[in-house]
């Protein structure tokens, strides 16, 4: 028997963080997900910076998502100077948004996560046994770079969003050209679907509060109120009051927690379980196809939910580039005054809520950030108290690989999570 | 293949964009470990062998103490040490906090300040280590980081833009904004490597390259400051990305809000 299980660097996330667990005898006496990224204080430098600059800046919290992060802020600071963009806007975000789902689901499913699976130390050790498998992820990942860099210049910090809409929409037909890969995309996905539900899952049940944002008419992704398993729609004004944060000691990461203080979930798991019904027609065909049944509460099988969203993103992405016909201005006039706005949208590993209060001449005068991470944190940790008991009789080297496994399953970005620490300025 | 040479990608303080520009060379990551071993690549494998390597790639700028001893070590592995990005090359959007003053900030609160642990100032990873070769860009540019990683492995010196972005965009036939629209823009001061992608799409550069050898930032200010969309534009355009790279800093110091 071994007295602690300890990874001072987890490997396939994004970000640092260590897991340290100590044991007496069967039970944990200790379980912490340390979180040492170091802080980089994102919300205290906004302070001061007029809006237009807020997307180029909020993007850099993440080189994963960094579409998230400028599409909660642009929808949040519309939001503090009332104004309203134009259906054609809102089509290119949610084309940006899939560009950015498939790159990095794509990226998850099989370079961070299925090397657990396979039983290998990751996607380059995969590829020299199964190169077809690694070949097909690494072009389903390409594509949505490519969509990204059709849209945005880059697909690492991409720069034609701004508050109001797009400097420029890109040229119909440099979107058109996209389309023989997106519907060669569209199939393979089909096929990664099918693929990972044939996978050796690790056993878990676990009784998730799971948290999504929810529309009416789609599966919802940019913008909506917010749902929860057990308690139904909450406003996303509320959102804070209900899910407070709070400062954990090892933590460079604010963790989050309803307002009972349990734990909940958000991220692909969540967004499947609650808005399964409203997926594309293809994406929901393969639900159907696979019987899969709702909710899936085992942690693992997010990787399934990450691959029915990669079916969506490519099914959403052909039918809006096919459709894609730009009218009005790119972007929006604003009309500057004092305001306060918050927006969230979903990033690739779950809902991402921004909030700023504006001055009149449109300079930032505070701003928050709950990124998805960091309110899964407190869930993980749940997670790896569950699973120890199961674990504890294994070899120390194959328990530990367990609890790495469960903790990647989230997809963890840890940048992410400890961009936020709030620096409060107050001038003299 | 014992004797491919070794790579190894260390992450300080950052956003992970710059190593996940490796990962997203998807038509050549497959070849390039053929021909080098990546032994060292957290983002991308549990498989972490301990040092020395032949060509060590850092992300991120120097925050914490932890740090500064990591990259010491680091640089003793290395044959090869290449700061990869903005951040590491200059401290990126978070050095923003050294150009605060000191003063303004009259205080300062954190929800548990004590259990924190962080550096005033984030630096580059120069101001700390000597650095063989800087790539910058925010995030560097993927094509770059191959051409580095190859001209090594053929031991030749790597071939890299040395002009401004306003070259890349005369290049690419893009119309100056500048000029023609009025709207402020740092590609006369920019280094290239990005494509002029901001002027593509049809708004000005940031910087986010950093400023190239022997940018006239003076000239620059003078007709930016006066074509300003908002109070502190030129400044703040300057105060972003790059902005504690020397010339940028310099420029930032010199104007008002």
């Amino acid at each position: 028997m071994y007295e602690k299980i300890q990874v001072d660097a987890l490997a396939r996330v994004e970000g640092e963080g260590g897991l340290y667990i100590a044991l007496e005898g069967d039970s944990i006496s200790e379980l912490r997900l340390d979180i040492y990224e170091p802080p980089r204080f994102f919300e205290g430098f906004l302070q001061g910076r007029y809006l237009q600059e807020v997307p180029d800046i909020t993007a850099r919290i993440c080189g994963i998502c960094p579409v998230a992060y400028q599409m909660s802020s642009v929808y949040a600071l519309e939001k503090a100077v009332g104004a309203e963009i134009t259906p054609s806007i809102r089509e290119l975000r949610r084309l940006l948004y899939c560009g950015e789902f498939i790159e990095s689901h794509a990226l998850h499913i099989y370079m961070l996560q299925a090397p657990d699976l396979l039983g290998h130390e990751s996607a380059l050790s995969l590829a020299a046994v199964a190169p077809d498998v690694v070949k097909t992820a690494l072009r389903l990942k390409k594509i949505g770079n490519e969509i990204l860099r059709t849209i945005g210049g880059r697909s690492v910090h991409p720069v034609s969003s701004c508050v109001g809409g797009f400097y420029r929409f890109p040229k119909v037909e440099k979107l058109q050209e996209l389309l023989p890969d997106l519907r060669w995309g569209l199939d393979a996905a089909k096929e990664t679907a099918r693929w990972s539900t044939t996978l050796d899952y690790p056993e878990m049940d676990v009784d998730y509060e799971f948290v999504a944002l929810t529309l009416p008419d789609e599966y919802a992704v940019v913008g909506g109120d917010v749902l929860s398993s057990k308690t139904g729609i909450i406003p996303v004004e509320d959102f804070v009051s209900v899910y407070p944060e709070k400062h954990i000691r090892h933590s460079n990461a604010l963790h989050s927690s309803n307002a009972s203080g349990e734990p909940y979930l958000v991220g692909p798991l969540a967004r499947v379980n609650l808005n399964h019904e409203k997926l594309s027609p293809q994406a929901k065909a393969i639900v159907e196809e696979l019987k899969l049944e709702f909710p899936i509460t085992n942690p693992y099988k997010s990787l399934i939910a990450r691959a029915i969203e990669l079916v969506e993103s490519y099914e959403l992405a052909i039918e809006i580039v096919e459709n894609y016909k730009p009218e009005g201005p790119s972007h929006v006039e604003l009309d500057l005054k004092v305001g306060k706005g918050c927006a969230a949208t979903e990033a690739p590993r779950g809902l991402l809520y921004h909030d700023y209060e504006v001055d009149e001449k449109g300079f930032i005068k505070t701003a928050h950030i709950m990124p998805p991470t960091a309110q899964n944190l407190a869930r993980v940790e749940e997670d790896l108290r569950q699973l120890i008991p199961q674990v504890i009789d294994k070899e120390h080297a194959e328990a530990t690989l367990d609890c790495e496994h469960l903790i990647r399953s989230y997809d963890p970005c840890i940048s992410c999570a400890t961009h936020f620490l709030t620096l409060d300025i107050k001038r003299k | 293949m014992t004797t491919r040479p070794t790579l190894a990608v260390h992450k300080f303080s950052s956003c992970d964009g710059c190593q996940l520009q490796i990962l997203n060379m998807e038509d050549e990551i497959l070849d390039l470990a053929e021909v080098i071993d990546i032994a060292y690549f957290l983002e991308a494998t549990r498989d972490a062998r301990p040092g020395p390597y032949t060509i060590s790639m850092v992300e991120g700028s120097v925050t914490t103490e932890h740090e500064v001893e990591r990259i010491k070590k680091i640089r003793q592995e290395s044959t090869i040490l290449i700061s990869i990005g903005t951040c590491a090359t200059a401290g990126g959007i978070q050095a923003l906090r050294n150009v605060a003053d000191a003063d303004e900030y009259a205080n300062i609160v954190y929800p548990n300040p004590e259990y924190l642990s962080y550096l005033k100032e984030a630096s580059p990873i120069s101001e700390y280590v000597d650095v063989d070769m800087e790539l910058w860009g925010c995030p560097v540019n993927k094509k770059q980081l191959l051409e580095v990683i190859v001209a090594l492995l053929q031991n030749r010196r790597p071939v890299l833009p040395q002009s401004s972005v306003c070259m890349e965009c005369k290049q690419a036939g893009t119309i100056c904004v500048l000029v023609s629209e009025g709207v402020p823009c740092l590609g006369p001061v920019t280094q290239a490597g990005c494509g002029a992608i901001c002027p593509a799409n049809g708004r000005g550069c940031f910087g986010c390259f950093g400023p190239q050898d022997g940018a006239n930032t003076d000239s620059l200010s003078d007709i930016l400051t006066d074509i300003e969309r908002y109070p502190g534009e030129t400044k703040r355009l300057y105060s972003n990305i790059s902005n504690f790279a020397p010339a940028f800093y310099e420029a930032t110091r010199k104007l008002t809000d």
